[in-house]
Parts: structure tokens; sequence; C-alpha cells
């Protein structure tokens, strides 16, 4: 009988991620679509799975039903496991107080029936926010060696960023002895990544005790972990390197696809040593029609090119008309841009058309705020979007 | 919708007119169309048309038509009941392996006798097309037919076997010849080897068979008894490519270039394939691609024109890929050309190459050659 898992990872996917504008309006923040045919909680749920972990507690509050649906039964993943596997888990009603998600501690602390029934030595904590591919094993690894109650990953940001992120100061061996959330004076560079393991009993424990602390904000970052470090438990970093991108604003998001281009990428989906799973379009290979220029970019299956495609990241069945150009842009799925249309320097979200010859966004300038077209929007011929517009209807002429 | 019918699809059929292709692989596992292989659209016909329980039939060289469709989930027919089943070869008198139609639905009266279903439809591999199998079904059942053979209009000079036939204005077939001589380019009506059955009826007619000693349905039973049996023919008049031989399977995989071709084959329905989670296609900044279908995974520097590239390709800078059909993970090198090339699948052309064959005979270059 297998009644037991190691590892269970919680994956918070209940953001609403407001400042991605049009593109959460119907959505949580992890559906939202990245690298043409990729959802940004494709690289933790990819990573969880390449790193051996089988049970995943997906927490989702807001907007669920794309996400929802878009997980399924876990089988892109291989999360479709008879023991384990994949786990929407919603906010629900109890027999006393019903409550949604309040906080990130809250909202694994409402689950902790689900932790318990696989009894694991270790809980990972998630956010469905970042584009990264990292080796989790490798993280449980640091933290059995180092007999830690809690381990957090940790990335060197630029300074000028630190008061951004939860800050940690740590002693030679990598131990923290302090916490700072959002510092206004960083006194180091080291920022968490939202990523933790904790020893379970110590997390269990923990969580029931900032459950009872009214004056508590049932936050990780804000409560538990400094809860943690005052009562003098053993907290370590694990500091991570490589490509790490928090996709939470328009501009990152961009900025995130654009790392995918160029001879040596920032960010290489290519890569068969980690490979990073999806849900497939159903589509047939994207066709190059006779007049079309495409260059720099990546494109998902489906694609039907005619035009003029640069520097830009397209989803899948997009169709770029004869005359169309479509530079330094992301252009998701089943979008159609038609004839004589210019589109740069913007994010275009799933089935949207881009009528006649209209303009969006600034051509040929790299400081340009990016354009949002949201899901289902249709822009009139002619029609001409300024520099950093965010549109989630429909744009007559 | 679901129809309560059997999908039976012939994996090995025909095999005989394209050897190279099948030297290593099954008719159904040829590759075709960039991130397909040939069983792909006789499935996902079956799929589209509502039915769950399809039978692949096999005799030889089959394992990677087993890789190809592992457990059936990319095709939704991992299933409880029904769902994809591949029959390896079976014969209660342990003698030679079958080489008819017939002979392999002999071995398949256990399978066919457990299940329930009405019908039962038969399809080969080596045929690409868009059809609607409930469609043939009503029409079998308006007819109240015991077989329905779909036909269509086609050219044969290439095909090594074939069945013509020839009906009464209702449809009912009035005559069927086997192999006929056939004038260079005229068209004639040929059965497309897409049959519906009776399930009951196909078991007494096999048992008929196996007394008489026939050995195939065309000879056997078509041919013979075209009187007493109520055969109709259900015209299909949309594209239908068949393999049955290197140029025609360099013809028909071009033709998916035709805007119109794709509109049919993968407009109105998906076409399920297998999933291998590549990455989508990248394309350098000195990359010129024209007139070209390009599948997920392929990284591309340097030049395609009228070309289909299979999944994960790789062309590197100054290499010019033109009219060729470039199979799964082919690493082009630096500064090579291809004009009127298959290569097929694992094949790396080292730097500086020039290959070219010319559109009625298409160099073709084996799996996993390298150059």
């Amino acid at each position: 009988m297998q009644s037991k898992k190691e590892c269970v990872a919680m994956l918070l996917a209940g953001g609403q991620g407001s400042r991605l504008y049009a593109l959460t309006t119907n959505i949580a923040k992890p559906a939202v679509a990245f690298g043409g045919k990729y959802r940004i909680i494709d690289f933790p749920l990819s990573n969880c799975v390449n790193s051996g972990i089988d049970t995943v507690g997906v927490l989702t509050q807001y907007q669920p039903l794309i996400l929802n649906e878009y997980i399924g039964n876990g089988q892109p993943w291989d999360l479709d496991r008879t023991y384990g596997g994949v786990h929407i888990l919603s906010p629900y009603q109890a027999k006393t107080n019903s409550s949604w998600y309040e906080g990130t501690a809250n909202a694994i602390y409402q689950n902790l029936h689900f932790m318990k029934m696989y009894n694991p030595e270790y809980v990972l904590i998630l956010s469905g926010d970042h584009i990264y591919k990292m080796d989790y094993a490798a993280m449980l690894k640091a933290h059995k060696e180092t007999g830690a109650d809690c381990t957090i990953a940790a990335i060197d940001v630029p300074l000028s960023e630190a008061s951004r992120f939860g800050i940690l100061n740590t002693n030679a061996d990598g131990s923290i002895y302090q916490f700072e959330e959002k510092p206004k004076q960083p006194k180091s560079t080291l920022a968490s990544m939202g990523i933790y393991i904790f020893s379970a009993q110590k997390l269990f424990k923990y969580l029931e005790a900032d459950d009872a602390n009214p004056n508590s904000s049932k936050d990780f970052g804000k409560d538990v972990l400094p809860a943690m470090l005052n009562a003098g438990e053993k907290m370590y970093s694990y500091r991570f390197e490589g490509y790490w991108k928090d996709v939470g604003t328009v501009a990152s998001l961009w900025q995130a696809n654009m790392d995918l281009l160029g001879e040596n990428p920032e960010f290489d989906l290519g890569d068969k040593s980690w490979k990073i799973h999806s849900r497939n379009p159903l589509a047939p290979p994207e066709h190059i029609g006779e007049n079309a220029v495409v260059k720099n970019s990546m494109l998902a299956l489906g694609c039907e090119i005619d035009g003029t495609v640069e520097n830009s990241i397209l989803g899948s069945n997009v169709i770029v008309e004869k005359g169309a150009v479509v530079k330094d842009a992301v252009v998701l799925a089943n979008s159609v841009i038609k004839a004589g249309a210019v589109v740069s320097y913007s994010i275009i979200d799933e089935n949207v058309t881009v009528g006649k010859n209209a303009v969006i966004g600034v051509e040929k300038d790299p400081t340009a705020e990016i354009v949002v077209l949201g899901r289902d929007v249709t822009v009139a011929d002619n029609v001409v979007v300024k520099e950093g517009q965010k549109h989630e209807k429909d744009i007559l002429a | 919708m679901v129809i309560s019918a059997i999908g039976v699809i012939f994996s090995n059929m025909h095999e005989e007119n394209v050897p190279e292709l099948v030297r290593r692989r099954t008719m159904a596992s040829i590759p075709f169309g960039g991130r397909y292989r040939l069983v792909d659209f006789a499935l996902s016909n079956m799929i589209n048309s509502g039915i769950t329980t399809v039978g692949i039939m096999t005799s030889n060289n089959y394992r990677s038509l087993i890789d190809h469709l592992g457990s059936g989930k990319d095709w939704d027919l991992a299933r409880k009941d029904g769902g994809l089943i591949i029959m390896p070869p079976f014969s209660e008198r342990n003698d030679k392996l079958y080489t008819t139609r017939l002979e392999a639905l002999s071995g398949l009266r256990g399978f066919l006798n457990r299940r329930s279903e009405k019908y039962i439809v038969l399809m080969d591999s080596d045929g690409v097309m868009r059809l609607d199998i409930a469609d043939i079904i009503k029409y079998h059942e308006t007819k109240s037919a015991d077989v329905t053979l779909v036909t269509t209009m086609r050219d044969v000079d290439k095909s090594t076997e074939y069945l013509v036939v020839k009906s009464s204005e209702e449809g009912r077939i009035t005559d069927v010849e086997l192999t006929p001589h056939v004038k260079e380019g005229e068209k004639v009506n040929v059965m497309t080897n897409v049959m519906v059955f009776n399930r009951q009826f196909m078991l007494n007619l096999i048992e008929d068979a196996i007394t008489h000693g026939y050995s195939s349905f065309e000879k056997g039973v078509f041919v013979r008894q075209k009187n007493s049996l109520k055969l109709y023919e259900y015209k299909f008049d949309g594209y239908y490519a068949v393999i049955d031989s290197m140029s025609s399977y360099f013809k028909h995989n071009m033709e998916l270039l035709q805007k119109e071709v794709r509109a049919e084959l993968f407009g109105c329905r998906d076409i399920y394939t297998k999933v291998r989670d590549s990455a989508p296609s990248k394309y350098g900044k000195d990359a010129v691609v024209k007139n070209s279908l390009i599948s997920d995974g392929c990284e591309i520097e340097g030049v395609v024109e009228n070309s289909i590239l299979f999944r994960g390709v790789k062309v590197a800078k100054g290499a010019v890929v033109r009219n060729s059909i470039v199979m799964q993970d082919n690493i082009i090198g630096q500064n090579t050309s291809l004009d009127c090339v298959i290569t097929d699948k694992n094949v790396v052309i080292s730097d500086r190459k020039s290959l070219s064959g010319c559109a009625d005979l298409p160099y073709y270059i084996p799996k996993g050659s390298r150059l």
C-alpha cells in the first residue's frame, strides 16, 4: 500500500495579476500565455515533474475557469496518477467559517488536510508567477543536508530592484539571520523567489499558530517566515543561478518573451534535458507563404503567415496577412492581423482581430510603452492605437 | 456523437508500393505532412466521426507504430470500454502469417464476437483524406446494405493492385473488376479500401469464406458474389491521396502547400497525432522561408522554399532546402543544398554538400544516414 509521498508541492495560483491589465480580465495570472504555446503554469508544473515530484496541489481562486480547464486531469504533465498527481484546490465551504483564501499562508492552511493525506516529510511551496527552469530535487537535497526546517530559494537581484523583493540576510553558510519584506534600504541583494521547502511538521505547526494569531496578515513573507525565524528555527537560503523572471507586469512579460529569441537566447525552450510540457494545440504545421518574411521569431503550430514577422512570438493559429507587419510583438493564439496592419511593441491576446491598415504601437522605438489588446478584441480598419494603451473592448473606427 | 461502429485499420497493407519507406516501419507509421504519420488520418477520421473502439491490425515491423500510438491517449482512445487496441497477428492453427484482409479478420473473430457494436468500418493506412464516416454509415443504413464500399475517381497507373467498381444509379454495385488494364492517365472509379459491414454479417461472411477456402474479400467475395450480396458504393469526391509510390508520396506531401488542400484536410476537424512537447519553431535572423510547412521544434537559420519540414529539423546558416521533404530531427549543415530530396528520420547532412533529385524521382536518403 502506498500511503506516503516524500514531498508534496503546493502551487499558489490564485493571483489576479492586476498589473497585466486586460490580459487577466478573465483568466488567472498562471494561465496567461507565454512563449507562443505555453502558459505560465507550465513552468512550475514541468519543473515539478522533471524534479520527480508527482503530487501537486494547485490553489486557485481568481477566475479559475480557463486555468482549471487547462490543467484538466494533468495528463500533459504526466500528472494523471492513481496515487498523487495534480489536484485543483479551490476555496470551499465548511461547517463553521467558510472563507476565501486570505493571503498565501491562509490558502495553504485551508488545505492542511490535503497535504496530510499524503503524509509528506516535506512540502514545497511554489507560485505561478515566474518563468524559470529549476531542479527542485537539488533544492530538497540541500534542505536535507543542512537539516533546515525551512529552505528559501534565492537569487541575486540588482541593488536598484532589491526593495521590490523579500530580502534574505544570510551568514556565510547560507543560514538566514534576517528576513526583510520589501525593505526600503536593503542590506543584501539576495531576493526570495517565493519558493520554499518546509519540513512538513514545522509547516503545519506554524500555519496553525498563524491562523490562531488575529494580528497576522496570513502571508508567508510577512508573517510565517518571520515567526519561524524569531522562534529560532533553522532557516537556510538555497542560491539559484539561472534564468528567473517575474512576469507580473506587461513590460516584464513582453521582455521575458523576447528573451526566448536569438541564437543564444537567455532562456532556451529547445533544451531537451529539461522539457517544458504543455497542453498542445491540435494544429497542422505552420505555413509560411510566398510573400512572407519571418526573421528572429518563434511561431507555434497552425500559423498562416504571408506578411512580415520579425523579433516576435506568435501563438498557435495566428494569421498574418499579406502586407501586414508584426515586429517586436507577442501575438497570442487564433489572432488575425489583416492586410497592411502594423503591430509593434505590443502584446495581442488570444482571438483578437486587427483590421486592415490599422497601426498598433510605435514602430522602431524600444522605449515605447507596450500596448495590450485583450482577449476577443476587434480593432476596426485604419484605427491607430498609440503606445501604452490597454484595451479590453472593441475599437471602432 | 457516438456511433455504434468498430473501426479496424490495416497497418501493413500495400507496403510493396513504397519499399524504401517501410524498410523499418509499417505503412501506417510513414511520416506525412510535417507532423503526422499516415495512420493519424484514418484514426482521426474515425474519432471525428464518433467511433471510440479502433483495432489496429499489424503483421510486421510494427514497433514504430506502437511507439507512435502508445496507449492511444493522444487520440482520446485510452478507454476502459474499447479505445485503441493493437492487434498483433493471431492464428489458432499456428500456421503462417496472414497475407490478406480476410485472413487477418478471421483472426479477429473472437474480438468481433465479444463487441456489441452494429457496424464495422475497415480502412487502410495508405490514404490521406477527410472522410465523414457517420455519413457513410447513414447511407449504409438507408440502403440496408450488407457491405458499402467507398469509391472515388482517380488514376491508377502506379498502383500494383486496385478494384474498379461499377454500379447502378441507386448505388448498387453491378460489377467489380480486379486490376483491369487502364490507359495511362485515365481516371477510373476505384474502391478506396474503406468499407462498412454489418458486424454480424461480416462474421458470417468470414465463416463462409473459410469453409469455401476463399482467402480474400476482393477475389473471393466481392468479385464472385456481387449479385447475391447487397453491395453498395458510396461515392467520395473530396481530396483523396494514395501513397502508392515514392513519387506519389512526394507529390501528395507537396500538395499540402496548397491552401485548399490544407483547408479540406485540417480546416474543419482536427487531425490528432502523437504529442512530443517540442518548443515552437524558431526562425533565425537570416532565415528566409517561403511557401513551406514548418513543424514544431524546428530551428531555421538558412533558406527553405517549397518544402516540408518535420518536427525538430535544424537548417544551418547558408543551407538551402528547396522542393524537399525533411523528416524528424534532421540536421542540414551549413551551406548544404537540397533540391527534390526526401530525407528520412534522424538524417545528418554535414556542411557544404549538394544533393538533388527531380519531382518524378525524388532522391531518398534512408533513416539515420550520416552524410
